[in-house]
C-alpha cells in the first residue's frame, strides 16, 4: 500500500523514544500492524483492545450529544430564557460546546500526555486504556468545573491510579471515578453545593449576571449575521432558581419536594441539572444495550447491580425513617446517575471482579451499598461513585474466595 | 448438596419480597409487626414442610440404591434438568454430556475426497516431537541402513527400555542434527511395499501386566500412549487411573476417524482389551453426538469400553475436556490418553504383531489449491504430500490452526499429527483494520457482523489483528472453555510461579490444546499455550 510507505517515511529513529512512541501510537491507530502469529495458535480473533475500547466510546456518544445540549439548556433555564427544550437550539448547542470542548481537551491533553510520557519511559506501546477513561471523565464532571481542577484530578487519576500500578490492565480503581472522587474530596469548597451544575453565571444567586466570554462573542457575531437570536449578556439568574439536583431535593423533602421542581418526564429524559453526560436515562440505557448486544460489558454486573439497588431501596421503603427512605423504590431510578454508573463504570473489566460468580456478588454489593450511601449519607449527593470505588477495592477479595472454593472443590477429589 | 444455597436464597427472597409488598399495600394497618411475624412464621413453616419432603424423597431414593449425589431426586428439580434439551435416542444408553461453552472457527477448505494419486516417499521420526526426550537420544541406525517398519530407530538413554521405531520400511537416508548436535530427524526413504518386523504377540488376557508392558515398550507400542498431565510418553512404572480416547477431533478442518476405524475394528477391540489390562480403572470413549451419522458411529460397536457422548462446539472433542466431564484428574494422579490413529497402531501390535501406522492425512485449508485426504504413514514428508498444492504466500502447518506447528515443505508431519493445514500469511497492513475491517475474520465478539451468519466460512489468515497487551478483558476464556477452570487466574499463577495455586486451579487437567481456543479469542493476544507449557514444565521438575 502506497499510504503505508508514505507514512513509514516519517518514522523517527527508535533511539528517540518519545518521538517513536508517539509515532507508533498514531501509526497503529491508522493501520493494524502486519505482525503475524508465531508459536501457539496460527489464527487470532479479529478483536483487539482498540476495538473493544472504541465500542465503549461509541456507546456513550449519545450521552455526549445530549450532554452538550443540556449544558446550554440548563444555562438558559436558569436565565429564564428559551424555556422550551428546543427553543434557542443554536444558542444552547453553542453554549454547551463552549463549556464542553475545553473540558474534553484538557482531559485528553493531560491524560494522554501522561500516558505517552510513561509509555516512552517504560518502552512499551501506548495502551488504549485512556481512550475510555478520557471519554468518560468529561461526562461525569459538573459543567462548571474549573479547568485547572480538572487537569489536576486527571493527572492524579492517571499517575497515581494507573501508571503507579503498571499501566492499563493493572489498576485497582476505575480511573474516571478516581478523577471524579479527587475533585470531590480535594476541592470541596469549590465544588460543593448546587452551583456547579449550571454554567455561564458568576454565581447562582438571583440577579447574578451571565458570564460570557470571547467564544460567546464569536458565536454572537455569527448568529447575528445569520439573523438568529444571540446571547444576551444582560441575562441574570431568575428569582427562585436554586440549581438543586433531584437528589439534593429528595434528601431534604422526599419525593414531593422533587416533583415540585421537576416532572418525572424531565428527570427521565434528563433535562435537569447534573453532571454533563449522565442525566438522560433513555440515552444511557441505549448505550448500555449497545454494550450488552456487542457483549463488551458484563450483563452479570449490570443485572446484579440493578437487583442490589432494588433490594436496598425496598428495604429502605420498609424502614421508612426519613423522607428520602420513603421515596418508592422505582422512583429512585429517575434520580441520579444509577444507569450511567451501571453501564459504564461498574462494568470496567479491569477493576471489576474477574470471575463470573464474583461479578454477581460485586454488582449486587455496588447496588446495595450505593443506595445506602445515596439515601443515608448527608454529605454525598450520590452513592455510586463511592460504592464502585469501594467494591473495586474489594473485587480481588471476592475473586479470592471464588477461586478458593474452586481450589477446594478440586482438592476434594484427591 | 449443591442446591442448598439456591434453596435458602429462594426462601429468603420470597420472605423479603412479601414483607415489602405488604408494607406498601396497606398504609393504615396498625399491627404491622404482628402480621409480618405471622407471615414470617408461615413461610418458615412452609419452608420446613418443603425441606422435609425433599429430604424424605432423597432418603427414599438412597434406600432404593439410587445415586443421590447429583441432586436429581427431591422436590426441587435441578435447573439443568429443567432446561436440558432432549437427549438423542442413540445416546440414551450411555452418558450424554451437553457442553454449552466453546466456539467453532468455521474455515474454508475442508478435505472430503481421498486422493489416491498422492503419496509420500520420505518419512521421518523426530525425537523433538517428544517433550520428555533428552536432546541426544541413542540412535540405533546408520545412514544407508535398511530398516523394516517396527525396527528400533532410537531410544532415550534415560529410559532405554522404551523404543521408538520406524513407521515404514526402507533405507535410512539422513540423520539430521540441530543446534548443539541434538538429533532433529531421522529420515527413511520408503520401499514401494512396506514390510513389517514380526513380533510374537503375547496373549492379552493371560500374560501378566509386566509382560504386556515390556512387549509394548520393545515393539514401539508404548510410544502410542500419552500421559496426562504433561503430555509425555509415560514411564514403564506408570499406572493410570483411567484411559481416555476421544474418537473425534473438533478442531477446525480436523480429520474424521470413522473410515479408518471401520477398516481396523479388530485392532481397536484388541487395543481396548490391552488397555483394560494396563489400568485399574476403565477405558473410556468420547463420541461425537453432533456428527451427521452419530447413531451409526463405528465406535459404538466395541466392548469393554465405557461410551460417553458429547454435544457442543470445539473444544468438545478434546480429550482433556472429556476427561473433565467423565472422571477429572485428581492432583497427584495421572491418566493416559490415545488418539484413534495411535489406538489402531497399538491394536495391530496386539493382533498381528506388526507396527502398522496407516494414517489418513487431511490436506486442509484455503491456502491450498484443492483439498484432499491422503492415505499414508506416520511422519510423512509434507512436501511429498502437498506437491503443487500450497498457494504462494501461505503458511503450512503440521496439525490444525490452533495447536499445529509451523513447518516448511521440507519438514515432516509430527509424530501424532494427521492433518496439514495451509492458510494465508497475513503479513500486510490494514488501514483502520481494528475499526472497520474489510476482510471478514472469525471472532467470538459480536462487534463483527459475521456473528449473524454462523455458517459463513472464513479463509483465515495469520495476522495478529492487534498488539499484545496486559490482561484486560475478563470472562472471555471461561466462555470458550467448557471446564470448571479459571484460565486467566491460572495463567497469572503460572507467571507468578505459585505452585500451590497452579495445582489448585487445575493445571494438571489442562494441556495446550485445551487452552488453544482461549488463546485464539484473547483480546490481549497473550500466548496462553506457551505460558501453560512453562507451568507444566515447572510442575514436572517438581516431581
Amino acid at each position: 500500500m502506497a499510504l503505508v510507505d508514505f507514512i513509514k517515511r516519517f518514522e523517527p529513529d527508535k533511539k528517540n523514544k518519545y518521538a517513536h512512541t508517539t509515532y507508533d501510537a498514531f501509526f497503529t491507530f491508522l493501520f493494524t500492524p502486519n505482525t503475524v502469529t508465531t508459536g501457539g495458535v496460527h489464527m487470532r480473533d479479529g478483536m483487539d483492545l482498540k476495538r473493544t475500547m472504541i465500542h465503549v466510546v461509541l456507546a456513550m456518544q449519545l450521552c455526549y450529544v445530549f450532554g452538550t445540549y443540556n449544558i446550554g439548556h440548563q444555562h438558559f433555564v436558569a436565565a429564564g430564557q428559551h424555556l422550551g427544550f428546543l427553543e434557542g437550539f443554536h444558542l444552547k448547542l453553542a453554549h454547551g460546546l463552549i463549556q464542553l470542548l475545553p473540558i474534553f481537551i484538557v482531559t485528553h491533553v493531560v491524560g494522554l500526555g501522561i500516558e505517552f510520557i510513561f509509555a516512552a519511559k517504560k518502552g512499551h506501546a501506548v495502551e488504549e486504556g485512556f481512550l475510555v477513561s478520557g471519554a468518560l471523565i468529561p461526562l461525569i464532571m459538573p459543567p462548571d468545573i474549573p479547568l485547572w481542577i480538572l487537569g489536576v484530578s486527571v493527572a492524579f487519576a492517571v499517575i497515581i491510579g494507573k501508571e503507579a500500578f503498571g499501566g492499563t490492565g493493572m489498576n485497582i480503581w476505575n480511573i474516571a471515578l478516581l478523577a471524579r472522587v479527587f475533585v470531590f474530596f480535594a476541592y470541596p469548597t469549590t465544588i460543593a453545593g448546587d452551583e456547579v451544575w449550571v454554567s455561564g453565571f458568576e454565581s447562582l444567586a438571583p440577579g447574578a449576571a451571565a458570564d460570557y466570554g470571547l467564544a460567546h462573542d464569536v458565536f454572537n457575531s455569527l448568529f447575528g449575521w445569520m439573523d438568529l437570536a444571540t446571547f444576551n449578556s444582560a441575562a441574570t439568574v431568575v428569582d427562585g432558581y436554586s440549581g438543586a439536583t433531584p437528589l439534593g431535593l429528595a434528601y431534604n423533602g422526599g419525593w414531593s419536594a422533587v416533583t415540585e421542581q421537576f416532572s418525572v418526564a424531565q428527570m427521565f429524559w434528563g433535562t435537569i441539572p447534573g453532571s454533563i453526560g449522565e442525566t438522560s436515562k433513555p440515552l444511557v440505557i441505549i448505550g448500555a444495550l449497545i454494550l450488552l448486544a456487542t457483549g463488551i460489558a458484563s450483563w452479570r454486573i449490570m443485572l446484579s447491580m440493578l437487583i442490589g439497588a432494588i433490594t436496598m431501596s425496598m428495604i429502605m421503603n420498609a424502614w421508612g425513617a426519613t423522607p428520602f427512605m420513603e421515596v418508592p423504590w422505582m422512583y429512585q431510578f429517575y434520580m441520579g446517575s444509577f444507569f450511567f454508573a451501571m453501564a459504564f463504570m461498574a462494568t470496567d473489566p479491569v477493576t471489576a471482579a474477574s470471575t463470573n460468580t464474583g461479578k454477581w456478588i460485586y454488582g449486587f454489593l455496588i447496588g446495595f451499598i450505593g443506595m445506602i450511601v445515596r439515601v443515608l449519607n448527608p454529605a454525598y449527593p450520590e452513592g455510586w461513585m463511592l460504592a464502585i470505588l469501594f467494591l473495586n477495592t474489594f473485587a480481588p477479595l471476592i475473586d479470592h474466595y471464588v477461586l478458593e472454593s474452586n481450589i477446594k472443590k478440586r482438592l476434594a477429589r484427591a | 448438596m449443591k442446591h442448598i444455597s439456591i434453596r435458602i436464597f429462594a426462601l429468603l427472597s420470597i420472605l423479603l419480597l412479601s414483607t415489602d409488598v405488604y408494607c406498601q399495600s396497606s398504609g393504615g394497618s396498625s399491627n404491622y409487626l404482628i402480621w409480618s411475624l405471622v407471615v414470617v412464621g408461615f413461610i418458615i413453616l412452609i419452608g420446613a414442610i418443603i425441606s422435609l419432603s425433599d429430604n424424605l424423597l432423597n432418603v427414599e431414593a438412597s434406600k432404593q440404591g439410587l445415586d443421590t449425589a447429583e441432586g436429581d431426586y427431591g422436590v426441587f428439580p435441578s435447573l439443568s434438568n429443567l432446561f436440558a434439551g432432549k437427549v438423542p435416542a442413540f445416546a440414551s444408553k450411555a452418558t450424554y454430556h451437553k457442553l454449552s461453552k466453546g466456539f467453532t472457527i468455521n474455515l474454508l477448505g475442508e478435505a472430503t475426497e481421498v486422493d489416491h494419486g498422492r503419496s509420500a516417499q520420505r518419512f521421518a521420526i523426530s525425537p523433538k516431537d517428544f517433550i520428555e526426550m533428552s536432546p541426544i537420544p541413542k540412535v540405533e541406525v546408520e545412514v544407508g541402513q535398511e530398516v523394516k517398519a517396527g525396527d528400533v530407530i532410537f531410544f532415550d538413554k534415560k529410559r532405554p527400555e522404551i523404543k521408538y521405531v520406524s513407521p515404514v520400511s526402507g533405507e535410512v537416508i539422513e540423520i539430521n542434527r540441530a543446534e548443539k548436535r541434538s538429533i532433529d530427524t531421522i529420515v527413511i526413504l520408503a520401499d514401494k511395499e512396506v514390510s513389517y518386523t514380526q513380533h510374537e504377540v503375547p496373549s492379552i488376557n493371560e500374560s501378566s501386566r509386566e509382560d504386556l508392558v515390556s512387549y509394548l515398550a520393545a515393539s514401539g507400542g508404548w510410544t502410542m500412549i500419552n500421559q496426562r498431565p504433561f503430555d509425555i510418553v509415560p514411564a514403564l512404572s506408570n499406572l493410570p487411573t483411567n484411559i481416555f480416547i476421544s474418537t473425534f477431533d473438533s478442531a477446525p478442518l480436523a480429520p474424521n476417524y470413522e473410515g479408518l476405524a471401520a477398516d481396523n475394528k479388530l485392532a481397536i477391540q484388541n487395543a481396548i482389551n490391552t488397555l483394560n489390562r494396563l489400568t485399574e480403572g476403565k477405558v473410556y470413549f468420547g463420541l461425537d453426538a453432533k456428527a451427521e451419522n452419530a447413531a451409526n458411529s463405528v465406535f459404538t460397536d466395541f466392548d469393554n469400553v465405557e461410551v460417553h457422548w458429547f454435544a457442543g462446539q470445539h473444544p468438545y472433542g478434546n480429550v482433556g475436556v472429556q476427561i473433565h466431564h467423565i472422571a477429572p484428574i485428581a492432583n497427584g494422579t495421572n491418566v493416559w490418553t490415545l488418539n484413534v490413529n495411535d489406538l489402531i497402531t497399538l491394536g495391530h501390535l496386539m493382533t498381528s504383531g506388526e507396527y502398522r501406522t496407516e494414517r489418513h492425512v487431511v490436506l486442509a485449508g484455503a491456502g491450498m489449491e484443492s483439498n484432499a485426504i491422503v492415505k499414508t504413514y506416520q511422519g510423512a514428508h509434507i512436501g511429498d504430500l502437498t506437491k503443487g498444492l500450497v498457494k504462494e504466500g501461505s503458511r503450512v502447518i503440521s496439525g490444525n490452526v490452533l495447536t499445529g506447528k509451523q513447518v516448511t515443505e521440507d519438514n515432516f508431519l509430527r509424530f501424532r499429527d494427521s492433518q496439514i493445514t495451509a492458510i494465508t500469511e497475513g503479513d500486510s497492513y490494514e488501514l483502520f483494520g481494528w475499526l472497520l475491517p474489510l476482510v471478514p475474520r472469525p471472532s467470538l465478539s459480536r462487534t463483527f457482523p459475521a456473528f449473524l451468519m454462523p455458517n459463513f466460512q472464513f479463509e483465515g489468515e495469520t495476522n495478529m489483528h492487534g498488539e499484545g497487551r496486559a490482561f484486560v478483558v475478563t470472562g472471555q476464556y471461561e466462555s470458550v472453555l467448557p471446564m470448571d477452570i479459571y484460565p486467566q487466574h491460572l495463567m497469572k499463577a503460572i507467571m507468578a510461579g505459585d505452585f500451590e495455586k497452579m495445582e489448585g486451579l487445575g493445571i494438571n487437567e489442562l494441556s495446550e490444546e485445551d487452552l488453544a481456543l482461549c488463546e485464539f479469542v484473547c483480546t490481549s493476544k497473550q500466548p496462553l499455550q506457551s505460558i501453560l507449557r512453562d507451568g507444566l514444565e515447572m510442575m514436572r521438575e517438581q516431581l
